[in-house]
């Protein structure tokens, strides 16, 4: 028993270093420029899928201010996820012409089929869901987003296909 | 490198390809063209030139604003005009290449038109269709036409004489060259360019800023992404003319992180400039240094607004401020800057490399030179187009769109996203202008065009915008963040059919609040949607709120969905696809919808073969169907 719970230990702290050994490297990528902040979160945030809550304390004292104002600004933003995300990120489009296309329907639809509201992310961490205002696709609505495949003139029946493919 | 050197490699490369004696094809392949298909219709072509042992160039190209029509392709064999082909499939890719490559027919049926000298029988000139005709290519002009990621081409194509002009200049003549173009700020507000650049040559201070808006988040709007993804170099070189005016030494591009393939093509572009010393220190010897930082939006819409963009530059969370002062005397870090939007940087470099004089004699008198415009929601040809300012919209709609979709009626044009108006058929020939579009109660905004027909529910459609302002209202001012909750919460209620007598006034004194008392253009523009929804369309919002009823047949909690028992035949297929088991019946009988289960989806009536056309959706009525599956009764 202790055993386990010192390599639990061990590979706790084993996973924390990487950690701060990540952000040590990305912070020191933007020394001594001004306004590095959002650049920063967005390269830990490519590196680790999401903003761990180390990451913003880390990042705080590396960048000597206040850890309220990164989670501040990390919090303004929607591009900042502070939990993890699903293998495939699912984006539905609902820009004004994905709208009066029937956009909240492919909505509606994959909803179903994850089981998952938007923002959500599958219980096997497989998919997150998310609607979008625009993609700037709009000659193509409605329009949806795997990953960084897009796909237009979506229906109901072709969303569901296309979902298929990311099982 | 002398830029005439430059230059003259530039247009032996960009002839040597016009005059090459293999066949070139060009690949619209913008993040629009990609969605529709045409990577994979580059990889069938590709596939089928080596199988054929065809030597051909093929070259990526951006848009060219046909997005109706993507996938598209354009071929040019040795001495024959360009055929430009649209909605391929690799199948149809790989025919054409035997076809017109091989054989040498050039697919007439296929073809949208020829661009370029010469003419191919049956094909029309493409310029003269009617969704080009009436169309001015001044930003666009090298748009679906040159490989963007290639700067020579866009040097032999006058790319880059702007900037050489305007180093010889002194910057006061710029101003005033500019000045006499008309150009007026084209992110939507309007303002004179030429103005706009002297309030900050003119401000004190030697550090100065310059940036570029690229953070196009109104929904429905997506020109900057094509004129960045399509002809990057354009932008950048009128950036480089207005620092070298303004006095700024560092340069900014914020734009949205939702554009990766304009991000890299900008990345791309200003390497490019870097080894050609367009930019960098002593710009081709005029001992002027000027430097561009790209800066990724996080996602958030307020950013479009210009202090709120700058407080995300300097790593702050993106609220605006009051002004004055403007940024033009303190912007970016404190310090005078100067922020115009892609498009204004494009005219700009194109003002220079043509002259005042050329770019004035476009447009209406106020407005201008040339707009472009994101056409798209319920017509028949979507896509970018480009105008000379005082076109009509109906010109607009109809000659360039082609009309409604499916023949339907026409309702609405919105102008402007979520900051604009949504204008009626009586407005249809009114002038495209800043000043007329403002008389009627909608903005110019940065261009986009939605088109809405009698299936649009306008009170759907404000919710819609309401739903976008108030999840994106930054929180700063109280009218912006509680006036467009409330508002959003009155039109949640009409929508559903809860709707009271009087909410029509207190809609209208809520909007009108927010838009005198919010601190920034998000706000005061917020409630557009709403005022302009309630002078054209006043009756939408009454029907629903006196009669319950939604009458486009869009509000869900108004409307229900039966299956008319003369017409079903008993197939199944609703019965299957129905995603909450709310259908019942079986072989040969009479399908019925569990009213409590149903939640108005309307996958049955899309499923439902059109031959039996036996599902009916209304609002406000109640049509009388059996309660329990009966069967089929036998045709006569």
């Amino acid at each position: 028993m202790a055993f386990f719970a010192k390599l639990q230990l061990w590979l706790f702290k084993s996973v924390e270093r990487h950690v701060s050994d990540e952000l040590a490297k990305i912070v020191a990528e933007y020394k001594g420029e001004k306004g590095a902040l959002i650049p920063i979160l967005q390269k830990v945030q490519e590196k680790f899928g999401y903003l761990p809550e180390e990451a913003i304390s880390e990042i705080a004292k590396s960048s000597r201010i206040s850890e309220s104002e990164v989670f501040g600004v990390a919090s303004f933003y929607a591009q900042f996820y502070f939990t993890r995300r699903g293998q495939h990120t699912v984006k539905v489009c609902l820009g004004t012409a994905c709208h009066v296309r029937g956009g909240e329907k492919i909505l509606d639809e994959i909803k179903r089929e994850l089981n998952v509201e938007s923002g959500g992310t599958t219980e096997d961490y497989k998919f997150s869901l998310e609607r979008v205002a625009c993609f700037g696709s709009c000659a193509l609505a409605p329009v949806l987003v795997i990953n960084k495949d897009v796909y237009g003139r979506m229906t109901v029946a072709k969303a569901k296909e296309t979902l298929k493919e990311y099982r | 490198m002398t830029f005439d050197k430059t230059h003259k490699q530039a247009v032996s490369e960009w002839e040597a390809l016009q005059s090459s004696n293999k066949p070139r094809l060009l690949v619209g392949a913008g993040t629009c063209g990609s969605a529709a298909g045409a990577l994979d219709v580059l990889k069938a072509i590709n596939e089928e030139l080596e199988r054929q042992s065809i030597e051909a160039i093929v070259i990526q190209v951006g848009c060219m604003g046909l997005c109706f029509a993507e996938p598209m392709v354009g071929v040019v064999k040795p001495g024959r005009p360009q055929i430009i082909y649209g909605n391929l499939t690799p199948e149809i890719a790989t025919q054409l290449v035997k076809d017109y490559l091989m054989a040498d027919n050039p697919r007439a049926d296929l073809a949208l038109g020829c661009a370029g000298d010469g003419r191919v029988d049956g094909i029309p000139n493409l310029f003269e269709l009617s969704v080009l005709k009436p169309q001015v290519r001044v930003v666009l002009h090298n748009c679906g036409f040159i490989d963007p990621e290639n700067i020579n081409h866009y040097i032999a194509n006058g790319g880059y004489s702007g900037l050489v002009k305007a180093l010889k200049m002194a910057p006061e003549a710029i101003i005033e060259e500019i000045k006499k173009s008309g150009l007026r700020g084209r992110g939507g507000a309007g303002f004179p360019t030429g103005q706009k650049w002297d309030f900050c040559r003119k401000a004190p201070g030697k550090e100065k800023y310059i940036i570029c808006n690229a953070d196009e988040g109104d929904p429905g709007a997506f020109m900057n992404r094509s004129l960045l993804e399509g002809d990057p170099h354009s932008v950048l070189e009128g950036m480089a003319i207005g620092a070298y005016t303004i006095g700024a030494n560092q340069g900014y591009i914020y734009c949205r992180a939702e554009y990766p393939l304009a991000l890299e093509r900008l990345r791309l572009a200003l390497q490019q400039m870097e080894t050609y010393g367009f930019i960098g220190g002593n710009i081709l010897g005029s001992g002027f240094d000027f430097h561009i930082k790209i800066k990724e939006g996080a996602g958030a819409f307020v950013c479009g607004e210009e202090t709120a963009l700058m407080a995300s530059i300097e790593g702050k969370r993106g609220m605006p401020r009051s002004r004055p002062p403007f940024p033009a005397i303190s912007g970016l870090w404190g310090k005078p800057t100067n922020i115009n939007n892609v498009e204004t940087w494009a005219d700009a470099a194109r003002i220079l490399q043509k002259g005042s004089e050329w770019y004035a004699h476009y447009g209406s008198e106020k407005s201008k030179g040339t707009k472009t415009f994101a056409l798209v929601g319920k017509v028949e040809r979507t896509g970018l187009i480009e105008v000379p300012l005082g076109i009509t919209l109906r010109q607009i709609i109809y000659e360039i769109g082609g009309g409604i979709l499916e023949g339907k009626e026409f309702k609405a044009i919105q102008t402007g996203g979520p900051s604009g108006g949504c204008l009626p058929l009586s407005m249809l020939d009114s002038p495209v202008d800043y000043e007329s579009l403002t008389a009627a109660g909608s903005i110019m905004g940065s261009g986009g065009m939605i088109v809405a027909d009698e299936d649009t529910c306008m009170v759907d459609l404000t919710k819609y915008f309401l739903t976008f302002t108030q999840a994106e209202s930054c929180g700063k001012c109280p009218p912006c963040r509680v006036g467009t909750r409330q508002m959003l919460g009155i039109l949640d209620s009409i929508t559903r059919g809860e709707g009271k007598p009087g909410d029509i006034e207190q809609l209208e004194r809520i909007a009108t609040t927010v838009k005198q008392g919010s601190l920034c253009g998000l706000g005061q523009t917020a409630p557009n949607p709403v005022l302009t929804t309630i002078r054209y369309f006043r009756n939408e919002y009454e029907t629903h709120i006196n009669e319950k009823r939604c009458p486009a047949l869009v509000c869900k909690s108004l409307i229900s969905f039966y299956i008319l028992p003369d017409k079903c035949q008993g197939c199944m297929i609703c019965l299957r696809n129905c995603p909450t088991e709310a259908i019942v019946g079986g072989k040969r009988l009479v399908h019925v919808i569990d009213q409590d289960k149903c939640i108005k989806c309307g996958t049955c009536v899309d499923v439902c073969p059109p031959r039996f056309a036996a599902i009916a959706k209304v609002s406000g009525e109640q049509i009388e169907v059996p309660q329990q599956p009966v069967p089929i009764k036998p045709s006569a």
